[in-house]
């Protein structure tokens, strides 16, 4: 999908977050429609991790409004985290349990019947073809297929919205791509994905992605849009102009 | 001479072969750097040549050295920035640099030419502790701290895993300037995209060589044509490109796809016409193909194999 949203799964109006004096989220405004993959880029510290704190329903917001699935982050922050799944690379799985027992644990969380979750393992597990695997501990599986693992039970519970933290960290090019493919079928069932990466080339595989500098989201659009918009032959040229506008003076 | 000079080297860790009959020699003065995903064996290959552990088989020198007996000679002369932080948290940005000064019995001041152009961006936050630096900031500390005390040869392990693409452009920075003071630099990353940032590269994957040579010359080694395919609905398209008879491998790339053809000794731009005749026909009227130069990507995933099974 590209271009407008035909309908919305987040919705934030000039969204701001204050620690004290500083600013770590200032006025963002963005949506993001059902369905979308939507890439959050920044540098570090850019306000990134505060933003989707926020989203997920795990910080309150200073001032703005922002509805995620529908519902208000102030009043239904609880209903927020039923509906939304998170991965990252620094948190998923719980590496000395089995693939099925942190199946079974992830399904308990979000209350599915043991109906649902055995129906819902055994989907998963054949579309991963990790059917051979669901007695082994987590620790013992290669990182590429943990990561993979770990985006399908972020799905377990049929959320309408998927954040994923840096998702791709240090696996390998092919293994990058199957995953990227993961996000693919999962938006082509519309569940939404929010994703933020460190490799620059990934942000040309999202619909939409929007570049946030000092706590302001600096460039919003399509990937191609923006090339233009801007100028520049990659995103990674785009990202290094306004992330860091004297970069270079370095050298 | 060789600054690196590793012969045979095998190490296991009980049932996995971390590496597995690695070659590779580094001249003086080279940038040089080992390109591989997490689990390659890029580690482990580190903490061999800075004499932190034994290999079980084979043989590697350092500055014409053994890793294996030189070690207390070797760990004055090499320089080593681990994966992990590992810097003083709680110590100020300055009493570090202080202390692994001390430690080798040299003093920040003597040093002052090659790590001034580095420190200069950290001054500012000279008083602040360690562990409350940004990503960035913290490589520029931790990269000071293993200069100070003038090694002949620096061990970069991973120095920008998880930092953003500004940060490690200006990491690569400091590294082109310090290649001019004529020491040899050994650096890993799992970024193929900073693969031309060296004058050579290995290619590392499960503990093995995939190749090593100068970054381009890799990426011109691909020997097949390659070939982008656009069109604006993407997921149809790479499903519908994988269901193409002649499809050898495609994969998403940027905003394209990478397509190589099964066929042999057809033409690049037969192979071309073919596949968008084939696309507009499935119905992707704004269907584009074009032959296109290989990078070391590209490379990295024909020489790769399949990736690792679950079970």
């Amino acid at each position: 999908m590209t271009g407008k949203p035909s309908s919305v799964a987040i919705e934030a109006h000039e969204l701001t977050r204050n620690f004290g004096s500083f600013t770590a989220v200032d006025h963002i405004t963005f949506d993001v429609g059902v369905g979308e993959v939507f890439g959050f880029l920044g540098a570090n510290g850019a306000g990134k991790t505060t933003a989707i704190r926020i989203l997920t329903g795990l910080l309150a917001p200073t001032s703005g409004t922002a509805r995620v699935a529908g519902h208000d982050v102030y009043t239904e922050s609880e209903r927020i985290k039923r509906r939304i799944g998170y991965m990252s690379q620094k948190f998923s799985l719980y590496e000395d349990l089995t693939v099925g027992e942190n199946i079974r644990l992830y399904g308990g969380i979000y209350d599915l019947t043991r109906e649902q979750v055995r129906e819902r393992a055994a989907s998963m597990l054949a579309r991963l073809g990790l059917e051979q695997a669901v007695g082994t501990q987590v620790r013992a599986l290669p990182l590429g297929w943990r990561q993979k693992l770990a985006f399908s039970v972020a799905l377990l519970h049929a959320p309408s919205i998927v954040f994923l933290d840096e998702p791709t960290s240090g696996v390998d090019p092919i293994t990058r791509r199957q995953f990227w493919e993961l996000i693919y079928e999962a938006a082509a069932r519309d569940t939404t994905v929010f994703v933020t990466t460190h490799y620059m080339d990934e942000a040309e595989y999202c619909d939409r992605i929007s570049i946030m500098v000092s706590g302001r989201i600096e460039a919003l659009g399509t990937p191609a849009e923006l090339k233009e918009r801007f100028g520049v032959g990659t995103i990674d040229e785009l990202f290094v102009r306004l992330a860091r506008p004297t970069a270079g003076a370095t050298s | 001479m060789n600054a690196v000079a590793i012969e045979h080297l095998v190490k296991r860790f009980e049932a996995t072969t971390a590496l597995d009959d690695i070659n590779i020699e580094v001249a003086p003065g080279e940038l040089f750097g080992f390109i591989g995903p997490d689990g390659a064996g890029k580690t482990t290959l580190f903490r061999i040549l800075v004499t932190l552990i034994l290999p079980d088989a084979g043989r590697a020198t350092v500055l014409d050295r053994d890793v294996t007996t030189a070690i207390w000679d070797l760990r004055r002369r090499v320089g080593y920035m681990p994966g992990r932080f590992s810097l003083y948290p709680d110590l100020s940005v300055e009493e570090n640099l202080r202390f692994f000064a001390s430690v080798f019995g040299a003093s920040v001041e003597q040093q002052q030419d090659l790590i001034a152009p580095i420190y200069d961006q950290l001054a500012p936050f000279s008083d602040r502790r360690a562990g409350a630096l940004s990503g960035g900031m913290k490589q520029k500390l931790a990269l000071c701290c293993a200069l100070v005390h003038r090694p002949e040869i620096l061990f970069l392990d991973e120095p920008t895993t998880g930092v953003d693409a500004v940060s490690r452009r200006e990491f690569w920075e400091l590294l082109d300037r310090l290649k001019t003071t004529g020491l040899t630099i050994v650096v890993s990353t799992p970024y193929m995209d900073e693969a031309d940032r060296c004058g050579r590269v290995a290619l590392i994957q499960r503990g093995r060589i995939l190749g090593v040579d100068a970054p381009a010359r890799i990426a011109a080694s691909f020997g097949k044509p390659l070939f982008t395919v656009y069109a604006a609905e993407r997921y149809p398209l790479l499903l519908a490109t994988r269901e193409y008879e002649h499809a050898a491998t495609v994969f998403p790339f940027g905003d394209t796809l990478h397509y190589t053809d099964r066929r042999e000794g057809v033409q690049p731009d037969e192979i071309a016409v073919n596949l968008r005749e084939y696309l507009q026909r499935r119905g992707f009227a704004d269907a584009e193909v074009q032959q296109t130069a290989p990078t070391i990507e590209d490379t990295f995933m024909a020489r790769m194999g399949e990736p690792e099974r679950a079970a």
